[in-house]
């Protein structure tokens, strides 16, 4: 091995431990959760529950009411279990326009959000053991 | 599992799972951050089942020291995307992986995405080692379990695990692996290294 140039050396920024960064955006007031309590992480599984065909009344109310198109774009591809990520990428829609939507739309009906499988804020050791597993199959 | 989709968007097969609305699986994921071009999108294209996808947020860029909370009289946007993959792991399981940029103004991308995440493979290129730094403060600060993934590129000087964790000032149980993003075993490694690190860290 031949250490050509030395590493450069992080000092930690100790001050950060416990600080959170402060910028208000409107999902991190709310923790990403719908007026409904629809949790919309991006990992978050969403699906329609109409066919748009069936689907004479407009919807009412919200930003989907102004973004019809995108609407039924966003019905259409949920015709397949779709994470809230996936929504986004495959219609080309910023993450927060087709959070907001999926939101309206779940308040009205039309989309099922799914749980996200597990309480709390980070997996428990049961899931860890799934994935590890999952993982080693693979 | 594991075949590759054709183009960026074409999915390919649905999965079983993706055509069953009856019940959704666990969907769980993994961050993957690092700086520009050190091969987040390769190690996540590596392991993933589908193209990775490209999602964009639209950000309010504020200047530097404002308080966020007084109105903003210069607004100025930008776009930010994260590219992602997915992995089945099992019939009522699914992990995705999401790349993100390292710098610190992405910081609020963070917030977002390591709410339930299992952790961070944080990717570091030794010739720009300092880029990744504010990811690790970052995980850090949250206390998400992250590791250390060394993207080896050919050509370049090959350090020790033992000399990057002394440069980044790392405690003991983060663990420092050597990887090639290009290879899927190695990038399996990594994220089987993570898990592992997630799992001594979880309370029994």
């Amino acid at each position: 091995m031949t250490l050509t140039h030395p590493l450069p050396l992080r000092v930690p920024d100790r001050a950060a431990v416990g600080r959170r960064p402060a910028r208000v955006r409107p999902y991190s007031l709310t923790g990403g959760r719908h007026r409904f309590g629809h949790v919309l992480r991006v990992e978050t599984f969403v699906a329609a529950l109409d066919d748009p065909g069936e689907w004479p009344e407009p919807v009412t109310g919200g930003l989907a009411a102004l973004l019809m198109p995108e609407v039924r774009a966003i019905i259409g591809l949920c015709r397949r279990l779709r994470s809230v990520a996936e929504v986004s990428a495959l219609l080309k829609m910023p993450l927060g326009v087709v959070r907001v939507l999926l939101g309206d739309l779940a308040d009205q009906g039309r989309i099922r959000v799914y749980g996200i499988g597990y309480g709390g804020c980070r997996p428990d050791r049961a899931l860890l053991e799934r994935v590890l597993s999952g993982l080693s199959r693979l | 599992m594991g075949a590759k989709a054709a183009a960026p968007g074409d999915e390919g097969e649905p999965q079983g799972w993706q055509t069953d609305r009856s019940k959704a699986p666990v969907a769980t994921k993994i961050v993957v951050a690092g700086g520009f071009g050190v091969g987040k999108t390769t190690f996540v294209g590596s392991v993933s089942e589908i193209t990775p996808l490209r999602t964009e947020a639209v950000m309010t860029v504020a200047s530097e020291g404002l308080d966020d909370l007084v109105a903003i009289p210069e607004k100025a946007t930008t776009t930010v995307a994260m590219d992602f993959g997915r992995i089945t792991l099992d019939a009522e399981l699914v992990l995705y992986l999401f790349g993100t940029p390292g710098q610190k103004r992405f910081w609020f991308m963070w917030d977002d995405l390591v709410r339930g995440a299992i952790g961070a493979v944080v990717m570091a290129d030794t010739r720009r080692l300092t880029e990744c730094f504010p990811a690790l403060d970052y995980f850090e600060s949250c206390g998400l379990p992250y590791i250390v993934a060394v993207n080896h590129f050919e050509g370049t000087a090959r350090y020790a695990p033992e000399d990057v964790r002394e440069a980044l000032s790392l405690p003991s149980y983060v663990a420092v692996v050597d990887i090639d993003a290009r290879r899927r075993e190695s990038v399996v490694d990594a994220l089987l290294t993570l898990v592992r690190q997630a799992l001594d860290a979880a309370p029994a």
